[in-house]
C-alpha cells in the first residue's frame, strides 16, 4: 500500500483524513452538528460513540467543550457545519483557544480542529454563504488552513489534527466532487505553513487563495497563449503565512495579482499586498490588483449572485493591466 | 465525614484566601477580591481530589488557592513577574495552575463553563476516575454559555459540577434585576439536572453538597447544579469606584458582621474541641507564607523583553513575520 495513489474526491479526502487519523490515535475524536450529514457518517459506523459526538445545536458551548476536552488530553475535530456559524463560536475559539496557551504560560496545550465548511455560489444568501477566514487572521494564536485540491485537503487536514494548536480548516463545498490522486501512505502529510507554487512563471505572479486556484490555472494557460507566463501560487496555509514563497516570485515576476472569493477589505489580499509592499517594494514594475468579492452582502437571486466572485476573465484583465503598465 | 486535620486544612486555606487578598489591598493592588466567599470556593475545592479539573472566573484568586496552589507563583503571576504561575500572561482574573488541576480561570463571564464541561468529556472518553467542577457567578448564569453546556452535560451524563458562587451582584447589577429565576438552583430542573442549594458561608455544609455531587459525577450519575448563597464583602474590583450606590451599608456591614466565613467556621471548630491556639497557630503560619509569598513576588524579575512571543504558538513558522 506505501506510495499507492488513489483517485478520490476532495469530500473523501476529508473522510479518509479522519478515519487515518483517528485510527493512528484514540485520543481524536469528532464532534458536530448532523454528524450523520458532511461526510462523516463512515466514522459513526467505524467507530465508538466516545469517539463521535452528535451535538446539539449550541455552537459556543460545543465548540468550549472541545477546547477543555484538548486542555485535558483529547484531540477533537469540530465541525462546525457552515462556515458562518463561526460567529456563534468566535467567543471560544477567540477568547479561549487562541489564548489559552499564552495567557497560562504554556501551562496549557490546545490540540483542537474546527472544520469550517464554505458554502457560497449556491443561492443560499448571506448567512449561509461566508467565507470568513480573513477574519480569523486578525486573533493571533490560531493557524489558519484553506486547501484547494484533494490531496492537499487530506494532508494539510491531517497535519492540523496533529497540531498541538488550535487550528481553523476552511472547507469549500464547491470542491467536494473534484478528483485527483491522492497518496494512500497515511504518514504523508502536508506542513501547515508552506506554499504551493502550482505552476512556475516569470512575467507575473497570480497569488490564488483557496478555490480561486482553479480560475488561476486557466487564466495561466490563456496567458500562456499571449505568451505571457504567469506563476502561480496557492498558500495553502493563511497563518502562517509563507511569506518567503510569496517575495520570492514577486522579486522574480515584478508583478503580482491576488485572487480571493472572500470580501475585500483587511482580507488576506490585503495582508498580502501589505506585505509585499514593505518587503518587495522595489521589485515591483505595476500596482498590486487584488480580484475579490466586492464588499457587498451574497445575494439569494442567482443573477445577483454571479456577479460577485472573482472569474477567469478578471484576472485576465487584471494581469494585461499590470503587463502593460 | 471530615476529619479533624481535613477541618483544620479546611481553615487553613480559607485563612490563606483572606490574608493573600488582604495583603493585595495593603499593597493597593487592583484585583477582583473573594474575601467574603472563602467558604463557598474552600468548601466546594476540599471535596474534590488532587487530579480534579475545575475552572474559574475573573476572581480568579480563591479557586487554585482552594485546590491547594503554592502561594508564591500566585503572588508572582499577580505583580506581573517571570515567576508567576502564567509566566506574566494571565495576572490577577487568570490564575490557572494546572499543578492543582486548575485549567482555566475565564475573565469572560460563562467563558469557563464550556471548558470544564469539555474536561468532563475528556474524562468520559479516557475513562479515568477524575471529576470536572466549574466554578461561575450568578451573572454567569445569564450567559448561553452556561444553558447549551448543562444541556450537554445531562444528555451525555458528564462527570461535572456545576457550582455557583451567587453573590447577588453580577458586578453592580442586583440578581433581583436580572433573572426572571432567582433561584438559581431551579434552572437545573429545565435541563433535567438536580439542583441544590446550600449556605456558601458554612464551609462544612458546602463541602458535604459538593461530595455528594462529586459522588453521583464519579459513579456514573452525572451533573449537578449546586448553588452556593455568598457575598462579596468588597467592592467588584478593588480599586473600583461606584459612584452610585447598588448595595446598602447596613446590607454589607450585616453580612461582614454576622456572615464572616471564616468566623463562623473558627466559632464551630472551637465548639467541636479544637483549641483556640491550634487555629491562631494555623493563622501564623498563614501570614508567614502570605508574606513570604509577596517577598518571592517583589524580588522576582519581570519577563524579559525577549519572550514577548513565548507561548503563542507551539510550533511557530515564520513567526513573527
Amino acid at each position: 500500500m506505501q506510495n499507492a495513489n488513489t483517485k478520490i474526491t476532495y469530500k473523501q479526502a476529508m473522510t479518509e483524513a479522519h478515519k487515518e487519523e483517528m485510527l493512528r490515535d484514540e485520543r481524536v475524536i469528532v464532534m458536530g452538528e448532523d454528524i450523520v450529514l458532511h461526510g462523516n457518517s463512515e466514522l459513526i459506523n467505524m467507530f465508538d460513540s466516545k469517539r463521535v459526538w452528535n451535538t446539539p445545536i449550541s455552537e459556543n458551548a460545543f465548540t468550549g467543550m472541545a477546547v477543555g476536552a484538548a486542555m485535558t488530553g483529547l484531540r477533537p475535530v469540530v465541525d462546525l457545519t457552515v462556515a458562518s456559524f463561526t460567529y456563534l463560536a468566535s467567543d471560544q475559539i477567540i477568547n479561549q483557544a487562541s489564548k489559552l496557551r499564552y495567557m497560562t504560560g504554556g501551562q496549557m496545550k490546545i490540540p483542537v480542529v474546527f472544520r469550517c465548511c464554505m458554502y457560497y455560489n449556491l443561492s443560499m444568501a448571506a448567512q449561509h454563504s461566508d467565507r470568513p477566514y480573513s477574519m480569523f487572521m486578525n486573533s493571533p494564536g490560531l493557524k489558519i488552513l484553506l486547501p484547494s485540491t484533494p490531496a492537499n485537503m487530506k494532508g494539510l487536514l491531517k497535519s492540523a489534527i496533529r497540531d498541538d494548536d488550535p487550528v481553523l480548516i476552511f472547507e469549500d463545498v464547491n470542491l467536494w466532487d473534484q478528483e485527483e490522486c491522492v497518496s494512500t501512505d497515511p504518514e504523508v502529510l502536508i506542513p501547515i505553513g508552506q506554499a504551493e507554487i502550482k505552476r512556475e512563471g516569470s512575467d507575473i505572479t497570480i497569488v490564488a487563495i483557496g478555490a480561486t486556484l482553479n480560475i488561476a490555472l486557466e487564466a495561466a494557460q490563456i496567458l500562456e497563449d499571449q505568451g505571457i507566463s504567469a506563476e502561480i501560487i496557492d498558500p495553502r496555509t493563511l497563518i502562517p503565512l509563507d511569506t518567503e514563497a510569496l517575495i520570492t516570485s514577486v522579486r522574480k515576476t515584478g508583478r503580482l495579482v491576488i485572487v480571493d472569493n472572500a470580501h475585500r477589505t483587511a482580507s488576506v489580499g490585503s495582508e498580502i499586498a501589505a506585505l509585499i509592499v514593505e518587503r518587495a517594494f522595489k521589485s515591483l514594475k505595476a500596482p498590486i490588483q487584488r480580484i475579490t468579492t466586492p464588499d457587498v452582502h451574497i445575494p439569494y437571486s442567482e443573477t445577483l449572485e454571479a456577479l460577485v466572485y472573482p472569474n477567469c476573465s478578471d484576472i485576465l484583465a487584471a494581469a494585461t493591466v499590470a503587463i502593460a503598465y | 465525614m471530615l476529619t479533624t486535620e481535613r477541618k483544620l486544612e479546611m481553615y487553613r486555606r480559607m485563612q490563606r484566601i483572606r490574608q493573600f487578598e488582604e495583603s493585595l489591598i495593603i499593597r493597593g493592588t487592583e484585583g477582583h477580591l473573594a474575601i467574603g466567599q472563602e467558604a463557598a470556593i474552600v468548601g466546594a475545592c476540599m471535596a474534590l481530589n488532587d487530579n480534579d479539573y475545575i475552572t474559574g472566573t475573573h476572581r480568579s484568586h480563591g479557586h487554585p488557592i482552594g485546590k491547594g496552589a503554592a502561594l508564591r507563583p500566585l503572588m508572582a503571576e499577580m505583580l506581573g513577574k517571570v515567576t508567576g504561575i502564567c509566566k506574566g500572561r494571565g495576572g490577577s482574573m487568570h490564575f490557572a495552575d494546572s499543578t492543582v488541576g486548575v485549567i482555566s480561570e475565564s475573565a469572560i463571564v460563562g467563558g469557563g463553563i464550556p471548558l470544564a464541561t469539555g474536561a468532563a468529556l475528556s474524562i468520559s472518553v479516557l475513562a479515568t476516575d477524575q471529576v470536572s467542577l466549574c466554578f461561575f457567578g450568578d451573572g454567569a448564569c445569564n450567559e448561553g454559555a452556561f444553558s447549551e453546556a448543562i444541556n450537554m452535560a445531562a444528555i451525555w451524563n458528564l462527570p461535572v459540577i456545576y457550582f455557583c458562587e451567587n453573590n447577588h451582584y453580577a458586578m453592580t447589577t442586583s440578581i433581583t434585576q436580572s433573572h426572571g429565576q432567582p433561584d438559581i438552583a431551579k434552572r437545573g430542573e429545565a435541563f433535567g439536572v438536580p439542583g441544590v442549594t446550600v449556605d456558601g458561608q458554612n464551609v462544612d455544609a458546602v463541602y458535604q453538597v459538593t461530595a455528594e455531587a462529586v459522588s453521583r459525577a464519579r459513579d456514573g450519575h452525572g451533573p449537578t447544579l449546586i448553588e452556593a448563597k455568598t457575598y462579596r464583602f468588597e467592592e467588584h474590583n478593588e480599586g473600583l469606584e461606584v459612584p452610585t450606590p447598588y448595595r446598602s451599608e447596613a446590607e454589607i456591614n450585616h453580612y461582614r458582621t454576622h456572615c464572616d466565613p471564616l468566623v463562623l467556621y473558627r466559632d464551630s471548630l472551637l465548639k467541636k474541641g479544637i483549641s483556640k491556639r491550634q487555629l491562631s497557630t494555623i493563622k501564623a503560619e498563614v501570614a508567614a507564607e502570605v508574606v513570604d509569598a509577596n517577598q518571592f513576588a517583589d524580588s522576582s524579575p519581570f519577563p524579559d523583553e525577549s519572550s514577548l512571543y513565548d507561548y503563542m504558538y507551539s510550533n511557530p513558522i515564520n513567526y513573527p513575520n
